[in-house]
């Protein structure tokens, strides 16, 4: 068919574009050379002077602390988010508060991240580690509201239901019927966080005080002096890490589909 | 009793629930609402060198209050060309990104909602991937390749299209910036484009080709209709962020390359003046208002 | 309700009509209840009665409110005006998680992430019950549906009929006083529901407690129910026991709700016992004469419904000694071969559709009557209805 050969060419095109740049980024991490066109030979010693630099390691260091502590913040208030999103129709103050979940998802980063700067000011905080985290918890809890929002869309509310009709309490309802049930997507919005967390530069370039540069920052302000082998390593080691989370991701939930098509049989093997 | 809370737990939270509705509204009202009522208070303030390098606008009276605030960094920004072409800039860079985003991912996404249905989630997890990596390292990546002495000279010289002497000059122009932007805003714009495309009912086509209608005419007539809904939020994901971008057209783009992002940044880290880059982004923010106003919209509508 | 006497009373259904009881107490009492939805009214000043141990229906096509009114028994929803009462106490304002009522849901409920017998364990593991009355109530209930060997499965490996027993057994584990059954068996297929409507029966016979259904499928209602109440838009058209509103449904819209009806609109040409019995109506159906020998309100000259259920109808090519009255003559215009009965659709000369049930007595394929066959049809007296609303 004409449309399925030009299906196939606009998607090799495609991932050919996506990909590329970041494999040839991957390739270059092992060159013995520290000229980019120039081929030098196949070596680890980038790594090694990566796992030296102490600055890097210690930014590295910092961002995966900031990354833990503003995913599960964020992930803790996005979850309640959601449920107030879904769960309550009408408060006073809803439109805002949607607003509010939706806006920082499109906002330019310059913006929030100059205006929480100015809060933090405003009111004497100083600005270093812990601003940085409560930044990247305001930005990443509305990526969590959105995943989570959208698994309880589809929940099927007679479960609770049928646990408050069992004598149930709400709040004890709440943690033994729908946490576990929605726990899939809430693991994705942590790990959507984390991912977002340690990737921000704009946002913690703005938040940041002394002693609390965090990974993209550094890489940043390597970047611009121009493009050094080192970074090539470090951003390999953070493309490996994506690349294992996604696909230990894809396997579980692979592993999960598995296990429904056997229940299905057995269901079936049980009539009989 | 609490009664009533119990039973319209549905609709509206009881006095037991509202700390459910309430940690999160307070975090947002305090840390992302909160901030956009001081970055308009400051950039009606005056620049002074001290740290913070404004002079506050909170001290005083109410009446000393009003007579301090001025509208002079807002009347430097009409005055000074360069802030009006940064922001007339951003929004053409913002557009035809827009435009080519479109171009590049209506064609992909198609293609992906076409695919048959085992392959699909395969390729969805394709364009998802680039996503999760770093969007610095994706934007430092084209360094290297774009870069006079970097991968694509390297690549036109060995195939001939280029003499040994010759460079490829598009790092550190508006092309450079237009190809980071398309590049690492691609998959926002694939994944809505599918979303539409992939619920769209096959049997459409099928019908309008029943009717005798032929398949680039139905194209037009129903597949492109239906999915303008992913058209117009994946548009908006995309134009919204970029008009503000600063990675990209710092890292790629020339000193020429103008974006409000950019100005925004240098105004702040590099001239130190807050209530001026307030003025900025609150000028920014206006402008943006109406498209972020019809995403919000779209979003609930999804909800 | 102690175990002794439901062993006692068996399976078998016994006499049971407190309702016409005027000194019985009602168990449930819906009084005056009214619930809006902005400007929708579910349900709509309404008063209801169920005695203990009642097998009680609410039937109606979706949207007549019999959910809701379930629901707020539940305590999921609070009536906007009105009180419920369960054995004489005002429970509004009870949370769902302290009412002493359980519920079997249409769409069972199952806790996706718990065995079967967790999901029975549930109920009984809120009330604070120790581990060995909780594992002996939950082999008790496992028993009762048969399902002892599925104890560990997860909802997922079962059956659709399997899954319907896991939830009625989880529903049951706490004895509660009312077992309010929403649409319990509409996801089964045809064979599985009318054996499991006799399970239920037997169910709530043995167990001795009160079940209040919510069904559209008459069919199940009238099997399953001791009284049923008809619903439409928020109020109660009837409610009475199954035979009764088979029988002597009280207004048109009950008779036309429950199974298959002729319906003729006419006038009221005479109440007098011109035909011997006491109370005989006439009526002038645009040229069909029918008597009928009930009591009723209509005086002559009334606009009135006749209707007569197809298998009181005789259908016979010989015509009647008495043509004047219960009797019509038409064209056999349609056959509906349904097994064990046939229906008759007869076209009269006016073009009025008359259908005819005639069960199939004998093993015949070539039935007497055919396509385009003269038939007359004729009723007795006592067969047809006066309806008056």
């Amino acid at each position: 068919m004409k449309s399925s050969r030009f299906d196939a060419t606009v998607l090799t095109l495609g991932f050919a574009f996506l990909y590329i740049p970041i494999i040839i980024l991957v390739i270059y991490s092992f060159n013995a050379s520290r000229l980019v066109t120039v081929w030098g030979g196949f070596s680890f010693q980038w790594y090694r002077t990566m796992w030296s630099n102490q600055g890097l390691m210690d930014a590295a260091w910092i961002t995966a602390r900031v990354g833990v502590l503003s995913a599960t913040i964020g992930t803790v208030l996005g979850t309640l988010a959601a449920l107030s999103l879904v769960r309550f129709s009408r408060f006073p103050g809803r439109m805002l508060f949607s607003g509010m979940i939706y806006a920082p998802l499109v906002m330019p980063e310059v913006i929030t991240g100059l205006s929480l700067l100015l809060l933090f000011v405003a009111v004497g905080i100083d600005r270093g580690f812990w601003t940085v985290v409560i930044a990247h918890t305001t930005f990443t809890m509305c990526y969590v509201a959105i995943v989570v929002q959208s698994r309880l869309m589809t929940f099927d509310r007679s479960l609770e239901e049928a646990a408050l009709d069992l004598g149930c309490p709400p709040v004890k309802t709440f943690f033994r019927i729908t946490l576990p049930l929605i726990m899939p997507a809430v693991i994705a919005g942590w790990m959507l966080a984390f991912t977002l967390s340690l990737d921000d530069l704009v946002i913690a370039s703005f938040t940041t005080g002394p002693g609390a540069t965090t990974l993209p920052i550094k890489i940043y302000s390597q970047v611009r002096l121009g493009v050094t082998p080192e970074i090539n390593a470090i951003c390999t080691i953070l493309i490996g890490l994506v690349t294992l989370g996604v696909i230990a991701a894809s396997i579980s939930t692979k592993r999960a589909e598995l296990r429904r098509i056997r229940d299905e049989h057995v269901a079936l093997r049980g009539v009989t | 009793m609490a009664s009533v809370s119990e039973t319209h737990a549905a609709n509206k939270p009881g006095p037991a629930r509202w700390l459910v509705v309430l940690v999160p509204y307070f975090w947002l009202l305090l840390f992302f609402a909160g901030p956009f009522l001081i970055i308009l208070k400051i950039s009606l303030s005056d620049t002074a060198i001290a740290m913070p390098p404004y002079v506050p606008v909170f001290q005083g009276a109410i009446g000393d209050f009003i007579s301090r605030l001025d509208f002079e960094n807002y009347l430097f920004l009409t005055e000074d060309p360069l802030y009006i072409r940064s922001y007339l800039s951003s929004l053409r860079i913002a557009l035809i990104s827009t435009l080519l985003l479109l171009l590049i991912g209506y064609p992909m996404a198609l293609a992906m909602a076409r695919a048959p249905s085992s392959l699909r989630p395969t390729l969805v997890m394709l364009v998802i991937l680039p996503f999760w990596t770093s969007f610095l390292i994706r934007v430092y990546a084209w360094i290297g390749i774009l870069k006079p002495d970097g991968l694509l000279t390297l690549l036109f010289q060995t195939i001939g299209l280029m003499g040994p002497n010759e460079q490829v000059q598009i790092f550190r122009t508006d092309i450079a910036v237009f190809i980071g932007i398309v590049y690492s805003y691609l998959p926002f714009m694939v994944l809505p484009l599918y979303s539409a495309l992939e619920k769209m009912d096959n049997t459409l086509l099928e019908a309008a080709s029943d009717l005798g209608c032929p398949p680039l005419k139905a194209f037009w007539k129903i597949t492109f209709p239906l999915s303008l809904p992913g058209v117009v939020a994946g548009s908006l994901i995309c134009f919204i962020p970029i008009t503000g971008e600063f990675v990209i057209p710092d890292l790629l783009g020339g000193a020429d390359t103008l974006m409000i992002g950019k100005t925004l940044w240098t105004e702040f880290f590099g001239n130190r003046d807050w209530p001026l880059a307030s003025a900025v982004a609150v000028i920014l923010l206006i402008l943006l208002v109406v498209p972020i106003a019809i995403f919000q919209n779209q979003q609930k509508k999804v909800a | 309700m102690g175990q002794g006497m439901a062993k006692s009373l068996g399976p078998v259904k016994r006499k049971f009509s407190p309702w016409t009881d005027p000194s019985a107490v009602p168990f449930i009492r819906f009084e005056n209840i009214t619930k809006r939805y902005g400007d929708f009214t579910a349900v709509d000043n309404l008063t209801l009665d169920i005695y203990e141990r009642e097998f009680f229906s609410l039937l109606g096509p979706s949207g007549c409110g019999k959910t809701t009114l379930m629901r707020m028994l539940a305590g999921f929803e609070e009536p906007t005006e009105g009180r419920i009462l369960l054995q004489g106490k005002d429970i509004s304002g009870v949370p769902p998680y302290r009412r002493p009522t359980n519920m079997m849901f249409q769409s069972y409920a199952l806790f996706p992430h718990m065995t079967v017998e967790k999901n029975i364990a549930f109920g009984l593991e809120q009330d604070g019950l120790s581990k060995v009355e909780i594992a002996a109530r939950v082999e008790e209930m496992l028993k009762l549906v048969k399902l002892e060997p599925f104890a560990r499965r997860k909802p997922a490996q079962l059956s659709g009929g399997q899954r319907q027993r896991v939830a009625l057994a989880r529903s049951l584990a706490k004895r509660p006083k009312v077992l309010l059954l929403d649409e319990p068996l509409g996801a089964l297929d045809r064979k599985l529901r009318e054996e499991t409507q006799f399970e239920l029966m037997d169910i709530q016979t043995n167990l001795g407690l009160t079940f209040l259904i919510v069904t559209h499928d008459q069919e199940e209602a009238m099997t399953v129910s001791d009284r049923i109440a008809v619903m439409d838009k928020g109020v109660i058209m009837q409610v009475a026991t199954p035979a009764e509103i088979y029988e002597a449904p009280n207004s048109r819209y009950v008779a036309d709700f429950i199974g298959d009806i002729n319906i003729f609109e006419g006038t009221v040409s005479s109440t007098e016992s011109a035909l011997g019995a006491p109370g005989a109506v006439r009526i002038d159906c645009d040229g069909i004469t029918v008597a009928v020998e009930q009591e009723c309100q209509a005086v002559k000259g009334d606009r009135v419904t006749f209707a007569i259920r197809p298998e009181k109808v005789r259908i016979s090519p010989d015509q009647p000694s008495d043509t004047s009255v219960n009797a019509v003559y038409g064209e056999v215009w349609d056959i509906g071969y349904l097994g064990d009965f046939s229906i008759f659709l007869v076209k009269l000369a006016d073009d009025r559709i008359v259908r005819a049930a005639q069960a199939n007595v004998s093993r015949l394929v070539d039935r007497p009557i055919t396509f385009g066959d003269m038939v007359w049809l004729t009723w007795p007296l006592d067969a047809g209805l006066v309806l008056t609303r």
